[in-house]
C-alpha cells in the first residue's frame, strides 16, 4: 500500500452542452477527479469555449480526437444522447476506459450512489437511470430496508424549462425506466412513476413525492424506524446533492376503504446553481450523482495504477 | 379519412365525459354496472361519443389520484360492448399513462384517443399521437388549464399537436375559470391557426356557472366538438351539463343529434342514481374557478383539509398561487401540511 495521496483520476467529458458544463463545474471541485478534456462536435460550441477558458483541453472533433491523445482518460463522462453513447461505448470499452453514462442509453448497470454504488464500482459502464429515479429511489430503499414494500409510486414535478427536447420526446421512457429502478434498486415489489412538467414563472424547484404501501397495521416503533431510515437516507443523498431535502416528516396514512396503508415522503431538490439554474434540481441531481459515481471509480482507478502513473491499465475485468 | 367523423347532418359533435370526468366525483369507484347503464342511456339518447377512463386518464389508478374500483380497461370493454351507435373514447396524459395503455384501449374496442397535456407542454405528446394514428384511432388533443395562457400561446401549442397527428384540439377549461369572450378569443385563435388541418373543441367546467354559455360561444367561434357530462357529473362543480347544452343548442338551431327528452331522462333516472352526490357550485368549487385551480383537486383538497385540520379553500388558493398544474395532487398534501404547521406557530398559546 502506498502512503502517498493518490493522484486524481483524469476524466474526459463527452458532450459540452448544459449537462456536461454543469458536470464540469462540479468535477473542478472534486478531490478525486480531474476534468482534463472536453469534446463535442460543434466548432462554435460555447461549452467547449468555456471549458478551454477553465483550462481543459478541448476539441470539436469528438471522441476520435479524444481517443487519439497520447494520454488516454482514466474515466469518461458521457453527456450526449442515448444514440451517440451507443456508438461511443464500445470504443471506450475496447480501451478499458470506464464510463459514467448520463444519457438514457442504459448499457451498463444502473446506479443510485446512496443505494448501490459499491455494487458496481468495477463495471465498465454505469447508467444513472433518470432524474426522478435519482431523487426517489433512495427513499423507496429507505422504506424497504425497514418493511417489505409491495408497491411504491413516485411523482416527479419538474420545471418546464428544465425538461429538454430529449425528455419531452421520450416521456414514456422516463416512466418505464424509473419504474424499473423503483423495483430493482429501490426494492419495491411493484413500482409506478409519474412525471409532471410545470411551466410556472419563476420556475419551480423540483418536487418529488414517494408513496410506499405499508402493511395494514404498522405499529409506532415501525413508523419511527421508517422515519429514521428516511432521514438517514436523505442525509446520505444530501452529502452529494446539497439541495436535496425532505419537506417535513414522512406522512403516514392508515388504510381507507379505497386505498391501502401508506407512507408519503415529500422532497424538494434545489440545484447547486453551478451552471444550470437552481430550479433545475432534476438536472443537478444527475450531474451530482455522476460526480459521486466518478469519484467512486477514481478510487479504484488510482489504486490500480498507483500514484503518478500516466497510463491506465489496459486489462479489463 | 383524416377528419373526425361528425355525422354530416350535425353541426357539432358532443362528447359525454360522465364516465371519465365523473370518475373524479365518484372517486374512481365506477363499476361495470354503472358503465353499462350510463352508456346504454346516453347511446339511446343519441350521444355520439362517450368517454370512459379513470378521471386522470389511462394509468391514473394510483395513490396520487385514487385507485380504480374496477380496472378501466374492463370498463372500456364494457362500454364498447354496450354501445350500439355511440363511439367510445378514452383519455390519456403523457407522463402518467404510457403507449401500452393506448394499445390496450384500442384492443378493447375504443375508437377515439384523447391525449391531454398542460397547455404549454404539447410537445410531450408527439409519440402518443403518432402511435394512436398508427393504430387507426381518431385523435383529440387536450390543452389543459387553458385559462392560464393567452390565445396566441394556445394557438401555437394547438399547431404543434396538429402537426403530431391530432385531429381536433380542445380548449380545456380545467379550472372552470374562463369567462365568455375569453373562450371566444382562444377558440378563434386556434381555428385560425389550424385551418382545415384539425378541428377545435371546448371542454368546460361549471365552477363559475358558465359551462353552457361558454360552450355556445365556443361553437360560435368555430368549435366543432363540445364536451359535457350528463347531470354535470365531473370534477369541481362538474362539467357543462349535456342535457342543458342540448336544449340550448336546439333553441339556437345548432344540431347535436341528441334527443332532449331522452337525455333529460337519462340525467335524472340513470346518471343521478350513480352519483354519490350532485356536483354543486359550492364554496370550494367557486374558489377553484375564481383562483384558476385544476378542478380535480377538489376531493383531494377536501380530504387533506379534514386530515390536517385546515381550510380546504386555503389549500386551493395556495395551489393557485403556486400555479400547480393537473397531476400535482401530491403537492396538496405538502400545502395542507405547511398550512397546519403555520397555524401551529401562529396559534395563541397558553390556552
Amino acid at each position: 500500500m502506498s502512503t502517498q495521496v493518490p493522484r486524481k483520476a483524469r476524466a474526459a467529458i463527452v458532450g459540452p452542452g448544459n449537462i456536461g458544463t454543469d458536470l464540469l463545474y462540479k468535477l473542478l471541485r472534486s478531490a478525486h477527479v480531474e476534468p482534463r478534456w472536453m469534446v463535442g462536435v460543434d466548432p462554435a460550441s460555447e461549452g467547449l469555449e468555456r471549458a478551454a477558458r477553465l483550462g481543459l483541453q478541448t476539441s470539436h472533433e469528438g471522441v476520435d480526437w479524444l481517443l487519439e491523445r497520447p494520454e488516454t482518460p482514466d474515466l469518461v463522462f458521457e453527456a450526449t444522447s442515448a444514440a451517440v453513447h451507443r456508438a461511443h461505448a464500445p470504443r471506450y470499452a475496447e480501451r478499458g476506459i470506464p464510463c459514467v453514462d448520463l444519457t438514457p442509453a442504459k448499457l451498463g448497470p444502473a446506479v443510485v450512489p446512496a443505494v448501490n454504488l459499491d455494487a458496481h464500482l468495477d463495471a465498465p459502464n454505469v447508467n444513472l437511470i433518470t432524474c426522478g429515479g435519482q431523487a426517489t429511489i433512495p427513499m423507496v430503499a429507505a422504506v424497504s430496508r425497514v418493511v417489505p414494500v409491495p408497491y411504491a409510486e413516485i411523482v416527479a414535478s419538474v420545471a418546464s424549462p428544465s425538461a429538454g427536447p430529449g425528455t419531452r420526446a421520450n416521456i414514456d421512457e422516463f416512466t418505464r425506466t424509473t419504474r424499473w429502478g423503483i423495483e430493482h434498486i429501490g426494492g419495491a415489489e411493484r413500482g409506478k412513476a409519474i412525471i409532471i412538467l410545470n411551466p410556472a414563472e419563476p420556475p419551480m424547484l423540483m418536487r418529488d413525492t414517494v408513496y410506499c404501501r405499508l402493511p395494514d397495521r404498522v405499529d409506532e416503533d415501525t413508523r419511527q424506524a421508517i422515519t429514521a431510515s428516511v432521514q438517514d437516507m436523505a442525509a446520505s443523498v444530501a452529502a452529494y446533492v446539497p439541495g436535496y431535502q425532505l419537506r417535513g416528516e414522512p406522512q403516514f396514512e392508515e388504510a381507507t376503504p379505497t386505498a391501502p396503508a401508506r407512507v408519503a415522503i415529500l422532497l424538494e431538490v434545489a440545484g447547486a446553481g453551478d451552471f444550470l439554474p437552481p430550479y433545475a434540481g432534476n438536472l443537478d441531481i444527475m450531474t451530482a450523482a455522476a460526480t459521486r459515481v466518478g469519484e467512486g471509480f477514481a478510487a479504484r482507478i488510482t489504486a490500480r495504477t498507483g500514484p503518478g502513473a500516466s497510463e491506465p491499465s489496459s486489462t479489463t475485468a | 379519412m383524416t377528419t373526425p367523423t361528425t355525422p354530416t347532418a350535425l353541426d357539432i359533435r358532443v362528447t359525454d365525459s360522465s364516465l371519465r370526468d365523473g370518475s373524479h366525483a365518484k372517486q374512481h369507484r365506477f363499476t361495470a354496472d354503472h358503465v353499462r347503464s350510463i352508456v346504454a342511456a346516453l347511446d339511446d339518447a343519441g350521444v355520439p361519443v362517450i368517454e370512459v377512463t379513470h378521471g386522470d386518464g389511462l394509468g391514473g389508478s394510483s395513490f396520487n389520484y385514487g385507485f380504480s374500483h374496477t380496472p378501466e380497461q374492463e370498463l372500456i370493454a364494457q362500454a364498447v360492448k354496450t354501445a350500439t351507435r355511440a363511439r367510445i373514447a378514452f383519455l390519456m396524459l403523457p407522463g402518467l399513462g404510457v403507449k401500452d395503455d393506448i394499445r390496450a384501449a384500442c384492443d378493447n374496442g375504443a375508437e377515439i384517443c384523447r391525449i391531454a397535456t398542460h397547455c404549454t407542454e404539447a410537445d410531450i405528446a408527439d409519440q402518443h399521437f403518432g402511435l394512436a394514428r398508427e393504430l387507426g384511432l381518431e385523435t383529440v388533443g387536450f390543452l389543459m388549464m387553458a385559462h392560464s395562457r393567452p390565445a396566441e400561446v394556445l394557438a401555437a401549442q394547438a399547431r404543434r399537436m396538429a402537426d403530431a397527428g391530432c385531429q381536433c384540439v380542445y380548449v380545456v377549461d380545467s379550472a372552470g375559470a374562463l369567462v365568455l369572450e375569453e373562450v371566444t378569443d382562444r377558440v378563434a385563435a386556434m381555428v385560425a391557426a389550424l385551418g382545415d388541418d384539425a378541428q377545435v373543441g371546448f371542454h368546460g367546467h361549471e365552477n363559475l356557472g358558465l359551462g353552457v354559455a361558454n360552450s355556445v360561444l365556443a361553437v360560435r367561434a368555430g368549435a366543432r366538438q363540445i364536451d359535457g357530462s350528463t347531470r354535470r357529473f365531473g370534477a369541481g362543480a362538474g362539467n357543462t351539463p349535456v342535457e342543458a347544452f342540448t336544449a340550448v343548442a336546439e333553441r339556437l338551431g345548432i344540431r347535436t343529434g341528441i334527443d332532449v327528452l331522452k337525455i333529460a331522462d337519462a340525467a335524472e333516472d340513470v346518471v343521478l342514481p350513480v352519483m354519490d352526490e350532485e356536483c354543486k357550485l359550492g364554496r370550494l368549487e367557486l374558489m377553484m374557478g375564481h383562483a384558476g385551480v385544476y378542478s380535480s383537486f377538489l376531493k383531494h383538497a377536501d380530504r387533506w383539509a379534514r386530515r390536517y385540520g385546515v381550510s380546504g379553500a386555503r389549500i386551493l388558493l395556495r395551489a393557485g398561487e403556486r400555479e400547480l398544474v393537473g397531476g400535482q395532487e401530491d403537492q396538496l398534501i405538502d400545502i395542507a401540511r405547511e398550512l397546519a404547521a403555520e397555524d401551529a406557530t401562529t396559534a395563541p398559546t397558553g390556552g
